[in-house]
């Protein structure tokens, strides 16, 4: 297989975050505007500034890219439509920095942005995917949490991973969203707390849960010489990998894609899972951390309930994780859930965390995850950030 | 082990009634197809015409190679390798029938499914898949015990799928034929808690009746089907009391078209079996429909019984064929509206009845018993068509082969 | 000159010196119809359909839909109802002379036997006795045959058909020539749901008022109510079938005048 060719001549910067909101009676387009107007505060770049526009939401029908552009009076010579969810952010990163390293653009504005009116989350479900209208959501209608009940039944069984473990991840994150003043959870979640929470699904408690909001996440894709001349700090690509349908095979899911292309990823990157100062990881139900944080290389899954225990993974801790509190604690707003982890990695690393700053911290590995088309996460993808100019 | 079901309380006249939501109703048009599969009580997936592998969900190509597919019955048995109990669901339907069970099963067949589990079954167990009807109408994986376990008809996720006739109240609307005395002992002998019985004409008497109506559980009750009023008056009487409505009447007479038909025989059936169907329907559909959630005592069902030469036509009876055809026409636009309210709309098909009609058709013939016992299987399964003996389902399997073929055969 | 009858007619009536008794069942989906062995044609019963009733099929109008068998309800029988009338002149609803529809009527009251035996059978001697009674019955009149039949009605009792056939009461062959022949008869008015008597398919010849009297030329009337309410002589029956072309009957409103004050 051809090896991944260098991210050079891409400089990553900006990162946003509109302030999410459990409902809104706005629309995706306002939030996406929102999240452009935010953009432009931080930059000064107007409408006509941008050559390029990547798209993802599930709640701008019947509009795609398209519809926004003309919504918000751009005219790009380059966009795209990720409707890729959780896997969205890293994905938009990854097609955005080709278009900017070959010169097809040169300032691509990356943007989530959906919104969360009162039911649109169950008409949402309702009509999410052909697969999951004809076999998932007839089967009981538990949304996403019935799906990862399934998984995460497996998962706790075949190797050996506790509510107790979860628990840890579940706790390290909140206490993580604390320093976070856009978080929507304020409140601290204890062990004990967690432990006792209402069944949702077996074994699916609330505190696996995500909250459902609205909001929107935006960054900046460009060269590192517009950047300069724009006064931003910037990160590099170091590398990256995306799969989509991985291991269909395998009867529950057990592993994603990253499992197949994680060698690639570290070789093109240069470094090693050790080497990151974070992980800022796709965490719609923490099953799913502990999944990536095995696919991704930092132990095997036999070993994931020791790995677990014997890290801490607040800021201050050993292996930060999902330091702006992930979605678990600062809320899901739908495809901007998939973005936060892009957004929340790039400010750490440009030292200017919403929270509190990991120390000196340079490198940040992003892992999304997406879209629950029938049993299981169909997309994920995975970037290497590293620090490259502070401005 | 299941619960044994208790006989629903009576209703609290202070309680509001649940409306009857059904089950998230969106699918495919493959997923459509597979319903018309399961109505029937078959075990069915699509299978690649070329690789010959079985897929789920149902896909308009086949995943492995991107072959045609077409639908085949398939071995049902299955394991399950996860579980789940579902305490909190946003739907309509669903957060009415919490906790609710499923799990993820390997087929036999190949593919993995999401299944809804019956209570005897968990993770680790091996199964029986049965492919039902959700109260939409849509397919539905249905996990069994491999084995009967006590009461099993009794769990109640299960019952969401079925209109099993225990402790159930059923209008049989014609109560003066052999058929109609069958079916409405059947029903009884499953369990069902009363079987108001129709006669349309109280003031003659027929043959059975003394025998059928000193049956406990029986209540006889006035109802002809040629006569508006009295399913107003009967609808009005046991609407809110009645949980299924099993359609008995019957006219068949012989005749052709050009020779031998008979114009008033024709309009007789088609005002009994036709416009009377549409009148029971009329007078029945709107209370069964309110009451389709409505816990144990929640009404379920709507069965019709009719030739199966409706789907053919027949020599000799062509005008009873073409009654049947319209009453099959009237019971699929009637699946349709009652789908939506959770209603199960059922068509027993029969071959030629062993009745005064068909006295000098050569057997094999149809008889009431076996009427009776396809009445009570469709209602326990909640099956959407079921034949009721040989001739039945040999003429159907050659109309879903060949129906043009089969229209001819039947006609010569 | 005389005083014009129908003067006097009109006094007597808007003064209520002559009543008019309604002989007539309800049309309804529960009155009875004939049963005949099911291999035959069956009689059809009344049957309404609502067309509107100021909704929204019509918003200010209630209209019904009605079918029925010609000889449903109270109803009249012509000549060619019957095979023995099928090549009489003016045999058929449409063709009768309007003259026929109104007529006097003589009342025979049978309905103690009747009560005591359902299957009284009328003779001529039975006639002939009534005549020494009563008076020779004139020319050109209606026979009402008084069973107090209609009683019955809304019971099993009123068609009577067990498994041996139905038991009602009704004439035999020689009752209805002699009704026919020697007393010149309009025809024959009775209260149950055939001018023969419920086993007069096993009688010889069978089915003799159909056959007789429709073979003569007269009518029958079928499924009338009290009868029991009319003197024995001098009530007049105005019984006016349907114009239907080519009917062997229909379906009608029967009323009798009769004079003195009601009671």
């Amino acid at each position: 297989m051809a090896r991944q060719k260098p991210y050079d001549g891409v400089a990553l910067c900006a990162p946003v975050t509109t302030p999410y909101v459990r409902f809104s009676d706005q629309t995706a387009h306002w939030w996406a505007g929102a999240a452009l107007a935010a953009l432009a505060r931080q930059t000064g770049l107007g409408p006509a500034d941008f050559d390029g526009f990547c798209f993802a939401s599930f709640s701008a029908g019947p509009d795609t890219v398209v519809g926004m552009v003309q919504h918000l009076g751009l005219s790009p010579r380059w966009m795209d439509h990720i409707p890729t969810g959780g896997a969205s952010g890293v994905m938009a990163l990854r097609r955005a920095a080709r278009a900017v390293q070959m010169g097809d653009a040169e300032v691509v504005a990356c943007v989530a942005a959906d919104t969360n009116q009162i039911d649109s989350f169950r008409q949402t479900l309702q009509g999410f995917s052909r697969f999951s209208q004809d076999a998932t959501y007839p089967y009981g209608f538990g949304g996403p949490n019935a799906t990862f009940a399934l998984i995460a039944d497996n998962f706790m069984r075949e190797y050996g991973v506790t509510r107790e473990d979860f628990a840890k991840l579940c706790v390290a994150q909140r206490t993580n969203a604390l320093s976070n003043p856009l978080a929507l959870m304020k409140k601290p979640l204890t062990h004990e707390q967690y432990m006792q929470a209402r069944p949702i699904a077996d074994p699916i408690h609330l505190f696996d849960c995500v909250m459902p909001c609205a909001g929107a996440e935006a960054f900046i894709v460009t060269t590192p010489e517009k950047a300069q001349e724009l006064g931003l700090s910037t990160a590099r690509l170091a590398a990256t990998i995306e799969r989509h349908n991985a291991f269909a095979d395998d009867p529950v899911q057990t592993r994603g894609g990253w499992a197949r292309d994680i060698d690639d990823l570290w070789a093109a990157a240069g470094c090693t899972p050790q080497d990151m100062d974070m992980v800022q990881l796709y965490d719609d139900y923490p099953v799913i951390v502990a999944m990536q944080l095995a696919d991704l290389g930092f132990c095997d899954k036999p070993a994931l309930s020791r790995f677990i225990t014997e890290n801490d993974f607040t800021i201050a801790g050993s292996l930060p994780l999902n330091t702006n509190g992930g979605q678990l604690s600062a809320g899901q707003a739908g495809a901007a859930g998939g973005f936060q982890n892009v957004t929340e990695g790039l400010r750490q690393i440009l030292r200017c965390p919403l929270g509190d700053q990991i120390p000196d911290a340079t490198r940040a590995l992003i892992s999304g995850f997406g879209l629950v088309n029938y049993d299981r996460g169909v997309c994920t993808g995975a970037a290497v950030l590293e620090q490259d100019v502070l401005r | 082990m299941t619960d044994p079901l208790t006989p629903p309380r009576r209703k609290d006249p202070l309680v509001t009634t649940h409306l009857g939501h059904v089950s998230p109703a969106l699918r495919s048009r493959a997923a459509t197809a597979m319903a018309a599969r399961a109505g029937q009580g078959r075990f069915v997936l699509q299978v690649c015409d070329d690789c010959a592998q079985a897929t789920y969900p149902p896909r308009d190509r086949c995943p492995f190679c991107w072959g045609a597919l077409h639908w085949q019955d398939q071995p049902n048995g299955a394991v399950i390798a996860a579980q789940t109990t579902i305490r909190s669901s946003i739907d309509l339907f669903f957060k009415d029938h919490l906790p609710w069970r499923i799990g993820t099963a390997r087929l036999d067949a190949g593919p993995m499914a999401t299944v809804h589990l019956h209570g005897d079954v968990g993770r680790g167990d091996r199964v029986r898949m049965e492919l039902k009807l959700d109260r939409a109408g849509n397919p539905a994986l249905f996990a069994m015990p491999e084995k009967e376990t006590p009461h099993m008809a009794d769990d109640p996720q299960l019952r969401v799928f079925t209109a099993d006739p225990k402790y159930r109240r059923i209008l049989v609307t014609d109560g003066r034929s052999a058929t109609g005395q069958a079916v409405a002992e059947a029903l009884l002998k499953a369990g069902a808690k009363t079987v108001f019985l129709g006669n349309a004409d109280p003031l003659m008497r027929y043959p059975g009746q003394d025998r059928i109506e000193a049956v406990d559980g029986i209540e006889p009750v006035r109802l002809s089907l040629t006569d508006t009023r009295s399913i107003e008056a009967l609808a009005g009487q046991l609407g809110g009391r009645v949980d299924i409505v099993v359609n008995t009447v019957g006219f068949t007479r012989q005749g052709g078209v050009g020779f031998g038909g008979n114009l008033n025989n024709l309009q007789s059936g088609l005002d009994l079996e036709v416009t009377g169907l549409m009148r029971l329907a009329q007078g029945f559909a709107p209370a069964l429909s309110a009451r389709s959630d409505d816990g144990d005592n929640a009404a379920a069902a709507l069965v019709d019984i009719a030739s199966i030469h409706g789907l053919t036509g027949r020599a000799g009876f062509a005008g009873s064929s073409a009654t049947a055809a319209a009453r099959l026409s009237l019971i699929a636009s009637l699946r349709g509206e009652m789908a939506q309210t959770g209603i199960r709309v059922i068509s027993v098909l029969t071959g030629p009845v062993d009745d005064g009609w068909h006295q000098n058709v050569p057997p094999p013939k149809t008889t009431a018993a076996q009427i009776a016992r396809a009445v009570v299987t469709a209602l326990q399964q909640g099956q959407e068509t079921i034949c009721a003996d040989e001739v039945a389902k040999d003429v159907l399997a050659r109309w879903q082969d060949d129906p043009i073929l089969t229209i001819r055969e039947e006609n010569k | 000159m005389s005083k014009p009858l129908l003067a006097d007619l009109a006094m007597a009536l808007a003064s209520g010196q002559v009543r008019v008794i309604d002989l007539t069942n309800t049309l309804s989906p529960d009155f009875p119809v004939i049963v005949l062995p099911p291999e035959f044609g069956q009689c059809a019963p009344f049957r309404m359909e609502k067309l509107s009733r100021y909704d929204e099929n019509g918003p200010a109008w209630y209209w019904n839909n009605i079918s029925m068998n010609e000889h449903t309800g109270t109803h009249f029988d012509a000549p060619a109802h019957w095979v023995t009338g099928k090549d009489l002149p003016s045999n058929t609803v449409d063709a009768i002379p309007a003259q026929d529809f109104v007529a006097p009527a003589v009342v025979i009251d049978i309905s103690a036997e009747a009560a005591a035996d359902a299957d009284f059978v009328l003779t001529r001697d039975f006639l002939e006795q009534w005549e020494t009674a009563y008076g020779t019955i004139p020319p050109g009149h209606w026979i009402a045959l008084r069973t107090d039949w209609y009683k019955r009605v809304g019971t099993a009792a009123y068609l009577n058909l067990l498994e041996d056939g139905a038991h009602s009461p009704g004439p035999d062959a020689g009752a209805v020539e002699f009704l026919v022949h020697d007393r010149n008869c309009v025809g024959l008015a009775v209260e149950t749901v055939g001018t023969d008597a419920g086993q007069a398919s096993r009688f010889n010849p069978p089915l003799p008022a159909h056959s007789i009297l429709h073979g003569n030329g007269r009518f029958g009337l079928q499924c009338l109510t009290n009868l029991d309410q009319l003197p024995t002589f001098g009530a007049i029956i105005v019984a006016c079938p349907l114009k239907i072309e080519g009917g062997s009957g229909s379906p009608l409103r029967v009323i009798a005048l009769v004079e003195g004050k009601a009671a």
